[in-house]
């Protein structure tokens, strides 16, 4: 990546840093620094405000159930412009921040092709070659991204309308911009289950910024091994060794 | 509508032909016709509509032609289109259509619109915008096949022709029919109307020799309550850009009304599907769990 983009992001990180804080206690990972965690927590608001400013005029008979939300309709189509600019400006700081670790590699592939173990819940620890994100959560970063600038060109002549780019440029941006915010309504809901009931453990990531060990080993292990220099299975076993010999205790 | 008769013309002094809007109400759907033939582009049907509207004036551009603006404008919803057209042997035929709202029978800006109650479809065919419930998306513009609704950046609303909705709707004719001296433009009922245009055509074509005469109504909207007399039926795109085959843009008919609500509902189920997976295979944990205080709980082999 350029270098331009990394003394920018590098800036930014200690900026942010130098404000808010991250407390990473005992057997604890540092996972997502301040600037991180305030970019994607500006991306879910504006992206649930444009998700619901839109659902109002996505169809007629959602329309009495959202515009009021922002104030009407002629509010709602007059918001929801900006909310995707919102939206779209902070998700391309945070892939300017994650372009790297969010690169895709062989490994990724194998991953994807091994997507009904991880659904079934047969595979319990991940692959030992997922980094920092693994090919699911790339997997949806690259379809934000797609679905960004299809948003942004789609949105910009729905936005300026017939009378700049003609009825047929409309008539198909219109499509095209439901098509992106289908397959990202789908995305957004196994996003927030993996994110909060569906791995236990990884909310915090995204709002203390912290982790535990056990779930860096399980769910990204050449990640635990690039922070702590140990193996992740041998640290795995050893925990699970340990938990063995701990009697249990009752409360 | 009513069979109220209060204040519809009977007779209108020098005026020649039939009565505009006699006997009107004898059917629900209403048209207006307007015979290019006859027009002679004095434009009192332009001034009518902006002084019935109330319209504020606008000013008009000059192109070495007669037309008073390129196009129709927010405050401005009828227009005499001038064109001068070249014949195979080199003669000019200088045409004039009147244009403004077609009224479709099957209205695309309708089709297209998302805000509820912006924009009706009276049984008698009037196609009308209601300012107060229209959120400005503009969707109607790119959904007409005629390029009639005009967009006002002041009030953010989209306006068009009424067909004068509030004349009709006491009986009256529009402003435009009332103003016509010629007789060109007719308002009654829509089987009246196309009767009177068919007829005309046949007259055109049996007595001053027009063999493409005929009569504009477009089926592939299902028709409209504007009909056009023509010189050469054949041939509507030299009338100012009238459209041969107008059509609704499919992204408001089948995407609209099918393929939105089912993809729609199908985003959805990933909701439901998560839910279930949850309940069914149940979350990934951390392996194994973190702390000796929480005991064994779900790591059983």
């Amino acid at each position: 990546m350029g270098t331009v983009i990394d003394r920018f992001d590098e800036k930014a990180r200690r900026t942010f840093d130098s404000i808010g804080r991250t407390e990473v206690y005992k057997g604890e990972l540092l996972r997502h620094p301040v600037y991180t965690r305030v970019l994607h927590w500006m991306v879910a608001l504006f992206f649930f405000l444009a998700l619901f400013s839109g659902f109002g005029i996505y169809l007629p008979w959602l329309f009495r159930w959202f515009t009021p939300i922002f104030g009407g309709g002629p509010l709602s189509r007059r918001m929801h412009p900006w909310f995707g600019v919102g939206f779209v400006f902070f998700f391309f700081l945070q892939m300017l921040n994650w372009i790297v670790p969010m690169t895709w590699c062989a490994g990724d592939t194998r991953w994807i092709w091994n997507i009904r173990r991880v659904v079934s819940g047969e595979q319990e620890l991940e692959p030992p070659e997922t980094g920092f994100f693994n090919a699911g959560q790339k997997a949806m970063f690259w379809e934000i991204v797609a679905g960004c600038i299809v948003y942004l060109i789609s949105g910009i002549i729905l936005w300026m309308g017939a009378r700049y780019f003609g009825g047929i440029a409309v008539a198909i941006s219109y499509v095209l911009h439901d098509i992106s915010a289908i397959i990202m309504l789908g995305g957004i809901f196994i996003h927030i289950y993996l994110s909060t009931i569906g791995e236990p453990g990884t909310f915090h990531a995204m709002t203390r910024g912290a982790v535990s060990e056990a779930w860096a080993w399980t769910f990204h292990p050449a990640w635990y091994k690039k922070v702590t220099g140990r193996d992740p299975r041998e640290a795995y076993e050893k925990a699970l060794e340990q938990q063995r010999s701990t009697p249990p205790k009752t409360s | 509508m009513t069979d109220r008769k209060t204040l519809q013309a009977e007779k209108i002094s020098g005026h020649s032909g039939a009565s505009p809007g006699f006997g009107m109400q004898r059917d629900y759907e209403v048209c207006k016709l307007v015979d290019t033939t006859t027009c002679i582009g004095c434009k009192a049907c332009e001034v009518a509509c902006v002084e019935w509207n109330d319209m504020p004036f606008g000013v008009t551009t000059f192109d070495n032609t007669y037309q008073t603006m390129p196009e129709t404008r927010w405050n401005f919803w009828n227009l005499i289109k001038f064109n001068e057209h070249q014949r195979e042997d080199g003669t000019i035929q200088w045409l004039m259509r009147k244009d403004q709202c077609m009224h479709c029978a099957d209205p695309g800006c309708l089709a297209a619109c998302p805000a509820d109650g912006a924009i009706v479809k009276y049984t008698n065919g009037i196609v009308d915008f209601n300012q107060e419930n229209c959120i400005g998306c503009e969707f109607c513009v790119s959904g007409c096949p005629f390029d009639i609704p005009r967009f006002n950046p002041a009030t953010k609303k989209v306006y068009k022709c009424t067909l004068c909705s509030d004349r009709v709707g006491q009986g009256l004719e529009p402003a435009c029919i009332k103003a016509c001296p010629t007789g060109c433009l007719k308002f009654g009922s829509k089987d009246d109307m196309k009767f009177i245009a068919n007829e005309r055509a046949r007259q055109l074509k049996e007595n001053f020799g027009m063999e493409n005469a005929g009569v504009y109504d477009p089926q592939s909207i299902g028709g409209t309550h504007v009909i056009y007399v023509l010189h050469d039926a054949t041939d509507p795109e030299r009338y100012g850009g009238l459209p041969k085959n107008p059509t609704i843009p499919w992204s408001y008919t089948i995407w609209k009304w099918l393929f939105k609500p089912v993809l729609g509902t199908f985003a959805l189920l990933g909701g439901l599907g998560v839910l279930l997976h949850y309940v069914a295979v149940g979350p990934r944990r951390p392996q194994p769990e973190p702390t000796e205080k929480e005991a064994t709980h779900g790591n059983g082999d």
